[in-house]
């Protein structure tokens, strides 16, 4: 094993499926020789050429359709739309095309394609660049929705994600981007579907995703010296979402906190807290089901503001000390 | 000149479009079919014309009001009656009704529910089509209300850039839903649209089958040697734009003007005049043409619904 970043997990995952498979390419805005507006892609130009690294216009609508309308006909497309928040564009042809063709042509279609979005706030880009917009597509039937927490995860998941045959959202956190980890050389495929333990413990169970699960981690570290034992879980695929390992969590320890960056309100947590109120481990809960979750705001640009409204480190411990008592 | 064959065809397809959508806008009227359909009355000689121009390998990408591109290029009537009685045995097992019947294996990417949606998907299908090499080329069917839409615009730019094999036929029957073309659309030429992207752009009568085959066959041609071309095919709907439209907003001497032209009569004239066919073998593939409607009727009729138990089947794949 060897330390890559994030970016670079998410290059090599990419890299591999195309020299694998030569249906696989990516396309989306200066993915090509600008390597990608957060420098993934680098290289892969070099590598495999003008037509399977395809630079596109400025028009999210037709790169998410022609990654359908390809993906429909037999190739594998990665789709890059630069930031997340430009998915609003590309709306019509996710919801409306990719994720209905195969349920309304009665199962004749499948639609393998892989719309690769970073999200996420802490980079001073302000309200249109910084969102966290998950939830909209756990929303959408026909749709499968990933994102990673690790380089490791990233490589693994965006493997998995390259060889389903379904669309799939890959949401790639922006500020981990830069950050480094083991992650395994060669074939690694991380199943989709399926939430993972990534921290045991014993006394309240923590779900979350994304860029807050290095906080929460973090967070868990320093509850330890304080005599609590935190179970965090990280669900990997957010849609459809695997609820049994988190159940069986929280009949284990009795209290559940939901932690993640988008907004509060239609986020995924409301989504989670729910399954959980309604399984058997509502019998077992000592403390309503807790979330910190980003306010319900645009992403504002001052530095200071922009640090404020997402959950951090404090507001995760108190909630567990509220959970706690 | 074309063959017997070729003539017969076409003629079957125009006639076969145009009894399916009598048929259907029958068991609107009684109460038979729910939700909305689309009907393509009136416009018969363009999916005909195009589509009987094609290769059975080339593929085509319909719209809302497809049930004429649907048969023109090749269908199960039976399957397609089905689909639009909502029975298991439909194209989509009952799951996809007017607005979604697609058949991958006869080159049908499917109809679409939104207007302008399928635009994107066909450069999808023309970069599958270039980056694997076929010989084929990729139709896209829309209409005048397309056109402003701002997947036509993203479409026709990246298909040209990438020089995809893709003919974008313009269907222009002259309205929006209820808006006319006058109100929505500050050109009257939509070819000089395709100007903007570098592209070919013609226009063809759309009430004349031969014209509009003959065009496709030119177009088929260029796309495949140069890349993008719009073909703009001049028609007119005969009936409202949906089951719910009174037709409030045209007169009856403008819908009767595009009758007097109307295409299967145009055909049918010429084939006689050009003793092509007798009037009894014309009055045969009438008379034919309405048994194979029948007989996918009494087909669909007979099916089962689907069952509540494959309610969530097929959501992945």
């Amino acid at each position: 094993m060897r330390e890559i970043t994030y970016a670079q997990a998410i290059k090599e995952a990419m890299s591999e499926e195309m020299r694998r498979d030569e249906n696989v390419f990516l396309m989306g805005e200066d993915v090509g020789l600008y390597g990608g507006a957060f420098g993934v892609s680098l290289g892969m130009f070099e590598e495999f050429g003008p037509e399977r690294v395809r630079d596109t216009p400025i028009s999210e609508a037709v790169i998410a359709g022609a990654a359908t309308g390809a993906a429909v006909t037999g190739m594998r497309p990665i789709a890059e739309i630069m930031f997340s928040d430009f998915c609003t564009i590309a709306m019509d042809q996710l919801v409306n095309q990719a994720a209905k063709m195969r349920y309304m042509f009665g199962g004749k279609a499948q639609v393998p394609m892989v719309l690769r979005m970073p999200e996420g706030s802490g980079t001073g880009a302000a309200a249109q660049h910084s969102q966290s917009l998950e939830a909209w597509f756990c929303h959408v039937p026909g749709l499968k929705v990933v994102t990673a927490s690790t380089p490791a995860d990233a490589k693994g998941l965006l493997t998995a994600a390259i060889r389903d045959n379904n669309p799939v959202v890959f949401f790639e956190q922006k500020l981990l981007y830069r950050v480094k980890g083991d992650v395994p050389e060669g074939e690694y495929v991380l199943p989709l579907g399926k939430s993972h333990v990534a921290r045991e413990g014993s006394d309240i169970t923590l779900v979350t995703y994304g860029r807050m699960l290095p906080l929460c981690l973090d967070v868990a570290d320093a509850m330890a010296k304080e005599g609590i034992s935190v179970e965090i879980i990280d669900p990997r695929t957010l849609y459809p979402i695997d609820m049994e390992p988190i159940i069986e969590s929280v009949k284990k320890t009795s209290r559940a906190l939901i932690v993640h960056e988008a907004c509060l309100t239609g986020g995924l947590g409301g989504e989670i807290a729910a399954r959980i109120a309604q399984s058997e481990a509502f019998y077992y809960l000592d403390a309503p089901i807790h979330r910190v979750c980003g306010l319900d705001v645009p992403v504002p640009y001052c530095p200071e503001l922009e640090k404020n409204i997402v959950p951090t480190a404090p507001k995760i411990t108190a909630a567990i000390y509220e959970l706690m008592q | 000149m074309y063959s017997k064959e070729k003539y017969a065809e076409m003629l079957e397809k125009m006639l076969l479009t145009r009894r399916f959508e009598e048929k259907v806008s029958y068991f609107f009227a009684m109460g038979m079919i729910h939700g909305t359909t689309h009907l393509y009355v009136g416009e018969e000689a363009v999916a005909t014309g195009v589509c009987t121009a094609l290769k059975q390998e080339d593929l085509i990408v319909s719209t809302h009001r497809g049930h004429g591109h649907c048969i023109s290029k090749g269908i199960d009537l039976n399957k397609m009656m089905a689909e639009l009685l909502g029975k298991s045995t439909g194209y989509c097992k009952g799951k996809g009704g007017s607005m979604h019947i697609a058949d991958l294996n006869v080159g049908n990417l499917g109809a679409n529910g939104v207007v302008g949606g399928g635009l994107p998907l066909a450069v999808g299908a023309g970069l599958t089509t270039q980056m694997k090499k076929i010989d084929r080329i990729v139709v896209c069917f829309f209409g005048d209300g397309a056109s402003n839409q701002g997947t036509f615009h993203e479409s026709l730019n990246l298909a040209a850039v990438w020089k995809l094999p893709i003919l974008f036929v313009l269907e222009n029957n002259k309205y929006g839903m209820s808006n006319s073309i006058k109100n929505s659309t500050a050109i009257d030429n939509l070819t000089v649209r395709a100007d903007s992207y570098g592209m070919k752009g013609t226009e063809v009568d759309g009430m004349d089958v031969l014209k509009v085959h003959a065009a496709t066959i030119e177009a088929r041609n260029y796309v495949l040697q140069n890349g993008p071309m719009l073909l703009v095919c001049d028609t007119y709907r005969y009936l409202g734009h949906s089951k719910s439209d009174a037709n409030v907003y045209r007169t009856t001497e403008e819908i009767e003007s595009w009758k007097a032209r109307d295409a299967i009569a145009q055909l049918e004239n010429y084939l006689v005049e050009n003793k092509i066919f007798t009037q009894d073998e014309i009055d045969a593939f009438e008379k034919d043409t309405r048994q194979q409607i029948e007989d996918a009727t009494a087909y669909a009729q007979k099916s089962d619904y689907p069952s509540i138990n494959d309610i969530e089947t097929d959501v992945y794949a």
